[in-house]
C-alpha cells in the first residue's frame, strides 16, 4: 500500500521534472552560472590569459574614480535625454492623429512599424549612409536649399545626435502602437461626459486623455529607459564609440574593456554597475507611478 | 478640413519611414562609379546588379542567410517547447517550492544580455565552444519571458478542460499536448513571432562568440561587410536589402498579429 503511494509520488516528481528540466537546465547553465561567474570575475583582475588575481572591490572603486566611466554614463544619459523625448513626443503625436477614423490607417500603422522589425545593424548602416557627410543624401538635400550639412557621425559634436536620430526613427512605430492601443482603450463616454461638463480640446486632453493614457505612457517610459541604458548595437555599428570617444556608451565600454583592453574583471564590474543603475531607475519609477499613473 | 490637415503630417511621417528603405534599394542598384559623385550621377537606366554580385563574391552570403534562418527557427522552436512545458508545470502541477522556483525564473528576466555576455563568452571558452553553432544557440534555448507569458495564458484556460481529459485517462503529457497547447495557440504565436525576430536581429552575442564567416549570422555578416567595404556603400546596401527582405515579408504576413500583440503589452 505505502509502496504504491511512494511510487505514485515518484512518478509525479518525475513528471514535474520532465516539464521543468528542459528550461531549468539551460537557464541554470546559460544565465545563472554566468551571473555568478560575472560577480566572481568582477572581484578579480583578469586579462583573459594569465590566471585571475583576487582584488576584492578594487575594480568597482577604480571604475567609480575613472573619468572614462563617468564619460560613458554621461554619454548614455545624453542618448536617453535625446532619444526618449523625441520618440515619445513623435509617437504620441502620431497616435493622436491616427486615433480618429481615417482611410488607410492600418496601412500607415504598418508602415510606421517597418523599422521596428528590422535589425539594428541594418538600421544603423542605412542611417550611416543617409548621413554620410560627403555623399549622403541628407547633406545633399540640405545643400540644395543652401545649407551646409554637419559631419554627422564623423564629427564628435554630431555623433550622438546621429545615433539618436536613427534610434528614434527605428522605435517611433513601437511607441506609437503602444500609445494608440492605450488611446483606443479609453471609452468614448468619458470624453462625451467631459464635453457635457464643458471640457473640450486641450482641457479634455489634459484631464481625460492624458491621465487615462498614463499606464501606456508608464510602460513606454520604463521600457525606453531600460533599452536606453543598454544601447549598443547602433552605436557599435555607426561610430564604435567615436569619434574620439564622443559616443562611448556604457555597454560599448564593457565590450572594449573585455576585448580591447583585456580587463575582464573591470568589464564585469562595469556591467554590474549598469545593472544596479537600471534596477534603481526602474524601482524609482515603479514607486513614483502611484503618484501619476491612473489604473482606473 | 480637419481630416486633410491631420493626414498631412501622418503621410509626411510615413514618407520619412519609407524613404530610407527605398534609398537603400536605390543605392544597392547604383553602379560603383556613380556612387560618390556629387550631385548623384545616377539614372534609372544605369541600374546594375554589380553590387549584389560583389556581395556574393565577398562572403559566403547564402550560407550566412541560411545560418540566420535555421538558428532563428531552431531557437524559436526550442523556446516554444521549453517555455510552454515549464509554463504548464507552474500553472498546473503543484509541488513544494514552486513559487520560489518561479521567482528564480523571473529574476533571470531582469538580468540583461549585456551583463551576461562576457561571463557567457568565458564559459563557452572554458568548454571550447567559442565559434560554434551550439554557442550561438545556447542562450536562446530557454526563455524566462516565454515561461511568464505562457503561464498567464495557461492560467486562463478553465480547469474543466484538463479534468475532462484526465477522466478519459489522459496523463499530464497528453493533457499538455492535446488540450492545453491547442488552447493557447494565440499566445504561442505571439511568442514565436517575437522569438524569431529577436533571433534574426540579434547582434551582441554573435559578435562576441563567432569568429569564422561560416558561422556568422546576417547582422554580424553585414557589420563585417561594412568593415571591409567602408566606402562601397552599394555593396553594403545590397547586403542590407537581402537581410531585411525576409523579415519584412514575414512581418507583412503576420502584420496584424504582430501589432496587436505589441499593442497589448502596454495595456497590462
Amino acid at each position: 500500500m505505502t509502496r504504491t503511494k511512494a511510487s505514485i509520488r515518484l512518478r509525479y516528481a518525475g513528471t514535474v521534472a520532465l516539464f521543468l528540466l528542459p528550461s531549468a537546465i539551460p537557464l541554470a547553465l546559460f544565465t545563472l552560472v554566468p551571473m555568478a561567474g560575472s560577480l566572481w570575475t568582477s572581484l578579480h583582475e583578469w586579462n583573459l590569459i594569465t590566471p585571475m588575481r583576487w582584488v576584492g572591490l578594487d575594480n568597482y572603486v577604480e571604475l567609480l574614480g575613472e573619468e572614462r566611466t563617468r564619460a560613458a554614463f554621461g554619454h548614455t544619459l545624453y542618448f536617453i535625454a535625446g532619444y526618449l523625448p523625441l520618440v515619445y513626443a513623435g509617437g504620441f503625436g502620431l497616435a493622436l492623429l491616427l486615433n480618429r477614423a481615417m482611410r488607410g490607417r492600418n496601412v500607415l500603422r504598418a508602415i510606421y512599424f517597418l523599422p521596428v522589425v528590422s535589425s539594428w545593424v541594418v538600421v544603423a548602416l542605412m542611417w550611416k549612409w543617409l548621413l554620410n557627410p560627403a555623399s549622403g543624401i541628407v547633406n545633399q538635400l540640405l545643400a540644395l536649399v543652401g545649407l551646409d550639412g554637419p559631419g554627422w557621425w564623423t564629427d564628435p559634436d554630431w555623433a550622438m545626435p546621429s545615433i539618436i536620430l536613427a534610434s528614434a526613427w527605428k522605435d517611433l512605430g513601437f511607441v506609437m502602437v503602444i500609445l494608440l492601443a492605450g488611446l483606443q482603450a479609453i471609452p468614448q463616454e468619458y470624453r462625451d461626459a467631459a464635453k457635457v461638463d464643458g471640457a473640450t480640446g486641450f482641457k479634455s486632453f489634459r484631464h481625460i486623455t492624458f491621465p487615462l493614457l498614463s499606464p501606456a505612457t508608464f510602460f513606454v517610459v520604463v521600457i525606453s529607459l531600460i533599452n536606453g541604458f543598454q544601447v549598443f548595437d547602433q552605436v557599435h555599428v555607426m561610430t564604435g564609440g567615436g569619434p574620439a570617444g564622443a559616443s562611448q556608451v556604457v555597454v560599448e565600454q564593457v565590450y572594449d574593456l573585455t576585448f580591447r583592453y583585456g580587463r575582464a574583471g573591470a568589464a564585469s564590474a562595469l556591467s554590474w554597475l549598469l545593472f544596479v543603475v537600471i534596477l534603481l531607475v526602474t524601482l524609482v519609477q515603479i514607486r513614483a507611478q502611484r503618484r501619476w499613473v491612473n489604473y482606473g | 478640413m480637419g481630416k486633410v490637415l491631420r493626414a498631412i503630417p501622418v503621410l509626411l511621417g510615413a514618407l520619412v519611414m519609407l524613404f530610407p528603405f527605398a534609398w537603400t534599394v536605390v543605392t544597392s542598384l547604383t553602379p560603383d562609379g556613380a556612387l560618390l559623385s556629387i550631385p548623384p550621377d545616377f539614372a534609372p537606366g544605369d541600374a546594375s546588379l554589380d553590387a549584389y554580385r560583389r556581395l556574393l563574391e565577398a562572403m559566403p552570403f547564402w550560407r550566412i542567410v541560411l545560418n540566420s534562418a535555421w538558428i532563428a527557427v531552431a531557437s524559436t522552436v526550442l523556446q516554444l517547447l521549453t517555455s510552454s512545458m515549464a509554463a504548464y508545470a507552474f500553472a498546473r502541477l503543484p509541488f513544494p517550492g514552486r513559487n520560489a522556483l518561479f521567482a528564480v525564473y523571473l529574476a533571470t528576466l531582469m538580468v540583461p544580455m549585456q551583463v551576461l555576455v562576457v561571463p557567457l563568452f568565458l564559459e563557452m571558452r572554458a568548454v571550447n565552444l567559442v565559434d560554434t553553432y551550439f554557442a550561438l544557440l545556447a542562450p536562446t534555448i530557454a526563455s524566462a519571458f516565454g515561461v511568464f507569458l505562457l503561464r498567464q495564458a495557461i492560467a486562463q484556460v478553465p480547469r474543466e478542460f484538463d479534468e475532462a481529459a484526465v477522466l478519459d485517462g489522459a496523463g499530464h503529457l497528453r493533457v499538455f499536448a492535446f488540450v492545453i497547447v491547442p488552447l493557447i495557440r494565440p499566445a504561442l504565436a505571439t511568442f514565436a513571432i517575437f522569438g524569431f525576430i529577436a533571433s534574426w536581429n540579434s547582434y551582441l552575442w554573435p559578435l562576441v562568440i563567432i569568429r569564422s564567416p561560416e558561422f556568422m549570422t546576417i547582422p554580424l555578416g553585414l557589420a563585417s561587410l561594412h568593415g571591409e567595404f567602408t566606402t562601397e556603400w552599394n555593396v553594403v546596401m545590397a547586403g542590407s536589402v537581402v537581410s531585411v527582405v525576409p523579415i519584412l515579408v514575414l512581418y507583412l504576413f503576420a502584420q496584424k498579429h504582430v501589432i496587436a500583440s505589441v499593442a497589448q503589452s502596454g495595456l497590462k
